[in-house]
């Protein structure tokens, strides 16, 4: 047995999301990698039949691999987010399949969310079109730190350089506007597998990673270790009736480590009451830990007997977030009543529920550009920019600074629905 | 400062987002439950819940909705379980909503696995649980793909595909009005080979039929049956005494075993990561009535 998806420490677990129509051949290259990620796992377990799996999907519908609710398939569309697993001998992947469809901009704003790569698809006979730019944009918007082009249909287009190459400039032009720093271009064929998992050997004059190379190799989460220390506070923890003797005292309080690294004896503030305190213990349950870092729950103990409670935010005191009562966003609109300046909501920032007035609506954003226009109300998928006044300050950072302490959601108290989501551009 | 940087393993992931969502049930909801029925799932949710809320005591109880169908070892493992934990275990039967006749069964030994739904409905009213947290997986059934992490229930405890909420990042809206609940899915993108890593990484107890064991069984279709006081074999099927281990467990009529080889849960592993099958496609029996059948259930408020 290949000890390397069995036994050893992985390569972690990739979220990313593909972006496209049908049109574009999104199922089929969703069929594709589900399908050709179980042969790279034959490969790596070496007892499956491989020959059954690998390339055998010349004339199945690959896109039947992930159909899915009745009412989709009575409707022939996709009219959610669904989520599909799989892995390989090096890594584990959770892929979004955000659907082009009908509410198109709120189920992609959902899918990025969580996604650490995005693939747009372009079909290589219509290259770059107002949908794959209005892609890159809310998958740039969302922060998602690595985006890549595949040109898909290859085959189509004779295994052309040249048409590749003039989408690339196509693609790098916008993204240059858009500020995207960087994009990876790759040529496939998701139907016939190019590209994809396999190289194939009708491109030769394409010498980069193939799709499935970059998905296993991209790097994850250290852009997160370097930012500030974020712990939203979501649990106080007091010891049960019969707990051991040693936990007789304790205080502790548990919450995911949203950004940075803890370790014992760090100072830390609490916000937004500012006090400040030393990390005296890190647990997992009852187990003891000498440190922490983004994406781990813990709970934490303090070395002074403070009052925090859920909602709060510890925070590195050296590097503090911004406390303010007034926030600028960019908010996506998801409900199907319009929002109007001088509405009232319930805002979700992290750990801490606080209610706020949305003040004034600046300007609703043209999604394919991100270009701000005049905008009296927002409809549902509009992109606006906005501003918040807030019953109580809340601490928070710049979602350009840090993607886990920059978002909420805005929930609409007569209703108890999700309304928006927003990502905090200044306070 | 950064100390001991490392790309968090998968299974350090999935745990800690786990520990994170149970957290959120238990910081937004009033008086959430967690089911536990003894089975693999539910097990690993405990131990999450263990690594969330200990040295403190959970703050919820648990939930087993028993069919009266279930195989003992499972019932006695539940029990165990329960009283190592200290923590308070609810029992409710199918069996007491067949006396209420808020069940009616057509034939005594059809599966009662989709009026766990009924009696499951009938606890929420009766406790006021405003959420449920449960073991599902995404990766399941298709219909569970597309379900929210917190899944919001009406005020029939009935699933709308079509207007769920969005989920944004890590951020949940767990508000119900009165009478609605949440299902909350702390091991929504965990497959079946994460959970049988995990609980091979925690050293996890499970009831022991999950392991391979002899059992008689008759071949019905491309499934096996266990033959039981429930299943007995029908005329003219042949009695097999087969290796075999469960893959779920759950309703007697509903859940059959498969064969293996497998002597540990190093083997268990192995085979799970070669199995072409999906667990449901082998084991559950219900499923295979339709396609839509899960889609179906959850809208009439399984979990």
């Amino acid at each position: 047995m290949a000890p390397s998806l069995i036994q050893n420490p992985d390569a972690g677990l990739l979220r990313f999301i593909t972006c496209g129509s049908v049109d574009d051949g999104k199922s089929t290259l969703i069929g594709r990698l589900l399908l050709d990620s179980k042969a790279i796992l034959a490969d790596a377990l070496d007892t499956l039949e491989r020959t059954s799996l690998k390339r055998g999907a010349r004339g199945m519908d690959l896109s039947l691999l992930t159909d899915g609710l009745q009412a989709e398939r009575e409707q022939g569309i996709t009219i959610d987010v669904a989520y599909r697993y799989f892995a390989t001998g090096r890594r584990k992947f959770i892929l979004g399949d955000a659907p082009g469809h009908e509410q198109y901009t709120r189920n992609m704003v959902t899918a990025a969310s969580t996604a650490d790569l995005a693939i747009i698809l372009v079909d290589a006979r219509k290259g770059v079109l107002t949908q794959t730019r209005r892609h890159t944009a809310i998958a740039h918007l969302l922060g998602i730190r690595h985006l890549v082009m595949a040109i898909n249909k290859m085959d189509l287009v004779d295994w052309s350089e040249d048409v590749f190459a003039a989408h690339r400039r196509d693609g790098l032009a916008f993204a240059g506007e858009l500020g995207i720093p960087h994009l990876h271009f790759i040529p496939i064929s998701a139907l016939e597998g190019d590209g994809v998992v396999e190289r194939g050997g009708r491109m030769p004059w394409y010498q980069g990673p193939t799709l499935m190379e970059l998905l296993e190799t991209v790097p994850l989460a250290e852009a997160d270790l370097e930012r500030p220390f974020r712990f939203p506070v979501q649990w106080v923890c007091r010891p049960r009736p019969g707990a051991p003797r040693a936990f007789r005292d304790f205080r502790g309080y548990g919450g995911r480590v949203a950004s940075g690294a803890i370790q014992v004896g760090d100072r830390i503030a609490v916000l937004p009451g500012q006090l400040q305190s030393r990390v005296r213990g890190i647990r997992l349950g009852e187990d003891r830990l000498e440190a922490a870092q983004a994406g781990q729950s813990v709970t934490l103990e303090l070395e002074d007997e403070l009052d925090v409670a859920r909602g709060d935010l510890l925070a590195d005191p050296r590097r503090p977030p911004a406390l303010s009562r007034d926030l600028e966003a960019t908010l996506c609109w998801f409900a199907e009543t319009p929002a109007r300046a001088g509405a009232r909501f319930l805002l979700h920032l992290g750990t801490r529920e606080v209610r706020a007035l949305l003040q004034e609506l600046r300007s609703r954003l043209e999604i394919t550009t991100l270009k701000p226009q005049a905008a009296d109300q927002l409809a549902m998928n509009d992109l606006a920019e906005v501003r918040f006044r807030l019953q109580a300050p809340a601490a928070a950072d710049p979602y350009a600074d840090n993607r886990a302490t920059g978002a909420f959601i805005v929930i609409d108290e007569t209703t108890n629905a999700t309304v928006a989501g927003g990502l905090i551009r200044s306070l | 400062m950064i100390l001991h940087s490392r790309t968090l393993t998968h299974l350090d992931a999935l745990e800690a987002e786990g520990i994170h969502i149970l957290r959120e049930v238990a910081g937004q909801c009033r008086n959430p439950v967690l089911l536990f029925s003894g089975g693999k799932d539910s097990v690993c949710l405990l131990a999450l819940a263990e690594k969330a809320f200990r040295p403190g005591a959970f703050p919820f109880p648990l939930l087993h909705i028993d069919t009266g169908h279930n195989f003992p070892e499972v019932i006695a493992f539940r029990d165990r379980r329960a009283r190592e934990l200290g923590e308070r275990l609810i029992v409710r039967t199918v069996e007491d909503s067949i006396r209420r006749g808020t069940v009616v069964l057509r034939t005594p030994l059809q599966s009662r696995n989709p009026f766990q739904s009924v009696t499951l409905l009938e606890a929420i009213q009766e406790f006021g649980f405003d959420a449920c947290i449960g073991g599902a997986r995404r990766d399941e059934e298709k219909a569970r793909a597309k379900e929210r992490i917190f899944s919001f229930r009406d005020e029939f405890g009935q699933w709308d595909p079509r207007h769920q909420r969005p989920e944004l990042w890590d951020l949940y809206n767990a508000r119900c009005f009165p009478q609605e609940n949440l299902r909350v899915f702390p091991i929504s993108n965990w497959t079946e080979l994460d959970v049988w890593q995990y609980i091979q990484r925690e050293a996890l107890d499970l009831p022991g039929i999950y392991y391979v064991h002899t059992r008689s069984v008759v071949r019905r279709g491309a499934a096996l049956v266990p033959v039981t006081e429930f299943t007995p074999a029908r005329d003219g099927e042949r009695v097999e005494r087969l290796r075999v281990r469960f893959r779920t467990v759950g309703d007697i009529p509903c859940t059959a075993p498969v064969e293996s080889a497998a002597a540990g849960i190093e083997d268990i592993i192995r085979e799970t990561a070669t199995a072409e099958l999906t667990e449901r496609g082998a084991t559950r029996l219900d499923d295979q009535v339709s396609e839509a059948a899960m889609e179906q259930r959850k809208k009439e408020g399984y979990f």
